[in-house]
């Protein structure tokens, strides 16, 4: 409620801005102009949304696989941990733009190459906090669950890996904003038949001087990064409901 | 006893090899942490167990109590000395039960472990529940459950492993005085019921007097047995038992606290 608040007198303050010929409309569309692109334009940017929130979603899902993949590497691994962590903090610099062109080259266009420009944005807030949860698994319970006879495997999958869970939903749900500009970056750097995407509609409007659309497809990412925050939530009060919900949900 | 049957073959009560369940003779441990200079845990440390004698150790903070259990548990090896006892299920002083598990899973835990079926692994728990004060809680969080209750859970976890000793690390020193009497005499019935070889370390000497055949005390680091004392009264024990209260003045003052 107060968030809605809060966000009506921006949007009030902007308009207010734009009307008063503040900023050139090309460069800053009012909020008005914005609101007529979502109603006028609704069937592109209905066909363009679902083409991104296809790669969200499931870019989503890749970035949570690479990241669970190099946590559970790195937790049983010395040599990952020693080797190839230090590498995974540095990788993180690399701006994946120059490398999408690499990626386009070796898979290809279509989905497949943009998926894995968003997992390889998005994997790395996974990976921190699940090794850490893995990590941070009690001594103590170590200890107890050798006297009762578990093996590795066993510590790992009853007790290990229910514990890093909540902590990889969390990473997931950092990840969400990110994956948005990870999709957005994909389409924008990746060549594409067909619709691009929302990514790309911002590229195209933007070209075609139809700035009030291509922030009419910002506001629809927005709405996406929301939207799947709130799924996330969801998530974890569904998979791992021993985590004391946080005390005031920001979101859903 | 359903429980006692179900030790695994080669966990026999009785150890074949000897009479002792526990024997730990002239051990010492020295932790090195790196950077640091070493701790003597445990110095010339001595500890016998017979099969079936439930006995205390209590000692100072810092004495090496929980080392002398990690020995005997098997988790660690001694750097002096010799240490053998009978497979041993560990009881921590905070009870770890697992969050995402009812109640009965966590006592089930052992069971489930041995490739035995879930259902399979909880009826072997479910009897107990009822016999233990537990009856109505078996599918309750840890998180619904009191101090008191978990630790009942979590004792039930321990039994439920099937081995023939029972190393209870300060199981109660994390409950208020109150349930903490309550839990004394709840193990006290526990245990004539599932009769074990238990090593119950505690800082406690009431509590230690209470519940043990034997109380061994401890020096300060590193740690050694500097007493012993024999607890011949027969069970239920009362509290205010002059005997009793005896002994508990002779170990603390073996403890070095002031009578």
């Amino acid at each position: 409620m107060i968030a809605a608040a809060v966000l009506l007198a921006l949007l009030g303050g902007w308009e207010l801005y734009s009307d008063l010929g503040g900023v050139d409309p090309l460069i800053l569309p009012a909020p008005h102009e914005i609101a007529f692109s979502l109603w006028n334009d609704s069937g592109v940017l209905w066909a363009n949304f679902t083409v991104t929130a296809r790669e969200v979603l499931l870019g989503l899902l890749v970035a949570v696989a690479i990241g669970l993949t190099l946590a559970v590497l790195i937790h049983f691994s010395r040599f990952a941990r020693r080797g190839l962590y230090p590498l995974l903090v540095g990788s993180q610099a690399v701006p994946i733009v120059i490398v999408a062109p690499l990626l386009v080259t070796w898979l290809g266009i279509g989905i497949v190459p943009k998926l894995l420009i968003v997992g390889l944005v998005c994997f790395f807030p996974v990976v921190v906090p699940t090794l850490d949860a893995l990590r941070r698994v009690d001594p103590d319970l170590l200890k107890l669950l050798r006297t009762l006879g578990a093996s590795r495997r066993q510590t790992f999958l009853r007790v290990e890996a229910p514990s890093a869970l909540p902590a990889l939903i969390s990473g997931a749900r950092i990840s969400v904003a990110t994956t948005v500009i990870g999709a957005v970056l994909a389409e924008q750097g990746s060549a594409t038949e067909g619709t691009g995407g929302l990514g790309h509609l911002i590229v195209y409007a933007n070209a075609q001087l139809d700035t009030a659309q291509a922030y009419a497809a910002v506001v629809i990412l927005i709405a996406l990064a929301l939207v799947m925050f709130a799924l996330l939530n969801l998530t974890q009060r569904r998979l791992a409901p021993w985590t004391r919900p946080a005390r005031e949900e920001l979101i859903a | 006893m359903p429980i006692t049957a179900q030790a695994r073959a080669g966990e026999s009560r009785r150890s074949p090899a000897g009479p002792a369940a526990v024997e730990v003779i002239g051990v010492a441990v020295t932790y090195r942490p790196r950077g640091r200079d070493p701790v003597a845990a445990l110095r010339d440390m001595t500890l016998r167990v017979s099969p079936g004698e439930v006995v205390g150790v209590v000692g100072p903070s810092g004495c090496g109590k929980s080392t002398l259990l990690e020995l005997v548990c098997g988790l660690r090896r001694p750097d002096e000395g010799r240490s053998e006892a009978e497979p041993a299920a560990l009881m921590p002083q905070r009870d770890l039960l697992l969050p995402w598990l009812s109640a009965l899973d966590n006592a089930a835990l052992a069971p489930s472990l041995h490739g035995m079926g879930k259902e399979a692994a909880r009826e072997q728990a479910r009897p107990l529940f009822s016999r233990f004060g537990l009856a109505g809680f078996e599918d309750a969080r840890p998180a619904e459950l009191s101090g008191g209750m978990r630790q009942r859970v979590a004792f039930l976890r321990t039994l439920l492993a099937g081995k023939p000793l029972l190393a209870l690390d300060e199981p109660f020193a994390g409950l208020d005085a109150l349930t903490r009497r309550e839990m004394q005499d709840w193990l006290t019935e526990a245990l004539a019921i599932e009769p074990r070889t238990v090593v119950l370390v505690t800082h406690d000497v009431e509590e230690a007097v209470i519940l043990c055949d034997r109380v061994i005390v401890m020096g300060p680091r590193p740690g050694r047995a500097v007493a012993e004392l024999g607890v011949a009264a027969s069970r239920p024990r009362r509290r205010d038992d002059a005997t009793l209260v005896l002994l508990r003045e002779q170990a603390a003052s073996a403890l070095g606290l002031a009578g």
